[in-house]
């Protein structure tokens, strides 16, 4: 018997697991390459959700120059991180790295609480939602996943095609004899930091389709994406790719089976569950 | 005939932490010449080199690239004056592919406007490079992981090939096949500065040499000299 709201939710599974993929590989980028993880990653999102329903709703921006304008100042707010945050802890032991970017998430999660209030905003569109057979998809979703689609190929184009990718996928393999290569390792370090900006910048623009933003919105999809980054090998772009899917469809076909909440504790269990058998991560060699 | 020497290293002195590796080095170089440090284990040879590509500042002294004092040079830029360092124990970049590795030796913006025929100019010069260019260059035998490691180099078009011990770590027919590449790249008429432990060997392919014990130049001459000097072949050659 064929069931229609399975396959509807099978299908709402890849589309959330586009953006959560998008969401994981700007992590997963800095991780494989400065070997440091931003706890505050998902705040930098919030931020760049914050920032594009301000320029949308109170200054009147065009929703696409909003984004634009959003995303960079995200993949400015990395430079920034790394440049005054990371920099001095470079070479420093993990739990300081983890300490001062755990400072970072509580400083821009205050900030955005004085600067925006506790309230829950959005940018009050009313998001057209797609009819197919019988199955009904939030054409929100759909745009978040061909761009989480794009993001994702964009990038791999680059790293593998552009002599600075190549760097970036190169000093992570061998930092020290980066310089005879020609390659400054701090300018390679900074670019990579505005990607992984930029990445949490393009998130946040899908995100502010879909959801309310407030100040503690990092904390409903920050476990989630250190989660699928640990699964896939953190560092595994690709495997973190990989693991988005899969745990996207343990939240919806989960949530189809029992209830929407339960697919998250099914999808935590499977994570725990995996941490026994496959403690480097589902795809790691 | 009387032209300034290429590269000179002019009273280095170096170390990590206070560990003191190099004391008062001098050496040079002429354009066309191919120049061998030799020395035992830990007589700072690498460092030697470390501090030509400014990997480490030397404590004391200086190194003059054509005429450029690399003293206020940025460690990236020195590969831009055509200096082009060959690492100990290869270093290449493991889950690259030998084409990738090869497109980072030719990253600074002088030498990408070149990279074609470089390349081809590589893989010309070392047909297996070519067979190879799609592998993760760490799956590769030492011998081909050397050839791409001298590959990567040239990439940058260098005037200087500095190498540090191409002959560690292999087996000894690989090793007379790594100094047949040696004579190679200096019949292509790139200078050399190479480091080794393997004298005997690496007296055949230079003019010159210098012996470096316990961070200080002991020795110098012609490749002939050093062969016959009685200390030389009573510490060295076991003769």
């Amino acid at each position: 018997m064929f069931d229609t709201f399975l396959l509807e939710s099978v299908i709402n599974g890849i589309l959330l697991g586009g953006v959560l993929a998008l969401l994981a590989l700007g992590l997963n980028l800095i991780f494989g390459v400065i070997d440091v993880v931003w706890i505050c990653y998902a705040e930098l999102v919030m931020i760049g959700m914050y920032a594009i329903w301000w320029l949308h709703v109170y200054y009147g921006v065009p929703l696409p120059g909003a984004i634009v304008s959003a995303v960079m100042v995200v993949a400015l707010m990395g430079v920034l991180l790394h440049r005054l945050v990371i920099e001095p802890v470079l070479g420093k032991p993990p739990i300081n790295q983890l300490l001062v970017t755990g400072g970072v998430l509580f400083f821009l999660q205050a900030a955005a609480t004085l600067a925006f209030g506790i309230e829950f905003r959005n940018l009050g569109l009313r998001m057209p939602v797609v009819e197919f057979g019988d199955m009904f998809f939030s054409f929100a979703r759909l745009l978040a996943f061909g761009t989480a689609l794009a993001g994702v190929l964009l990038l791999w184009l680059f790293l593998t095609r552009s002599y600075l990718g190549t760097a970036i996928r190169a000093i992570s393999q061998d930092r020290e004899i980066m310089p005879l290569m020609g390659v400054d390792p701090r300018r390679i370090y900074l670019i990579t930091s505005a990607i992984g900006g930029g990445m949490a910048g393009v998130a946040a623009s899908l995100l502010v389709l879909q959801y309310d933003v407030h100040p503690a919105i990092g904390l409903s999809f920050g476990p989630i994406t250190f989660m699928i980054c640990v699964m896939g090998g953190l560092g595994n772009m690709l495997g973190g790719f990989l693991a988005a899917f899969v745990f996207a469809q343990f939240i919806s076909v989960g949530g189809y089976f029992f209830q929407i909440e339960w697919g998250y504790v099914i999808a935590f269990a499977f994570f725990i569950a995996m941490m026994f058998i496959r403690p480097k991560g589902l795809f790691s060699r | 005939m009387s032209a300034a020497p290429m590269l000179e290293v002019r009273g280095v002195s170096a170390g990590y932490g206070t560990f003191r590796a190099l004391f008062d080095v001098s050496l040079e170089v002429r354009a066309g010449e191919a120049v061998a440090v030799i020395g035992p284990n830990g007589a700072g040879k690498t460092t030697l080199l470390r501090v030509i590509s400014k990997i480490i500042a030397p404590t004391a002294g200086d190194v003059v690239m054509e005429g450029t004092p690399l003293g206020p040079v940025p460690a990236h830029r020195v590969v831009e004056l055509g200096i082009a360092h060959v690492p100990e124990h290869r270093r290449l970049f493991p889950r690259l592919t030998v084409e990738e590795n090869l497109r980072m030796g030719a990253f600074h913006p002088a030498a990408r406007a070149k990279f074609r025929e470089r390349l081809d100019f590589v893989y010309e010069l070392f047909p297996r490079m070519k067979e190879r260019r799609n592998q993760a260059a760490g799956t590769m035998s030492g011998g081909e992981q050397q050839m791409c490691a001298i590959g990567r180099a040239l990439m940058s078009g260098p005037k200087l090939l500095l190498m540090d011990e191409p002959s560690a770590g292999l087996a000894p027919v690989i090793v007379q096949q790594v100094f047949n590449l040696v004579k190679r790249i200096r019949a292509e008429g790139y200078t050399v500065l190479i480091v080794e432990q393997n004298i005997q060997q690496v007296l055949q392919v230079v003019d010159r040499a210098y012996l470096l014990e316990v961070g200080t130049i002991k020795q110098s001459g012609s490749s002939a000299e050093l062969l016959a000097s009685p200390e030389i072949r009573r510490a060295y050659l076991g003769l």
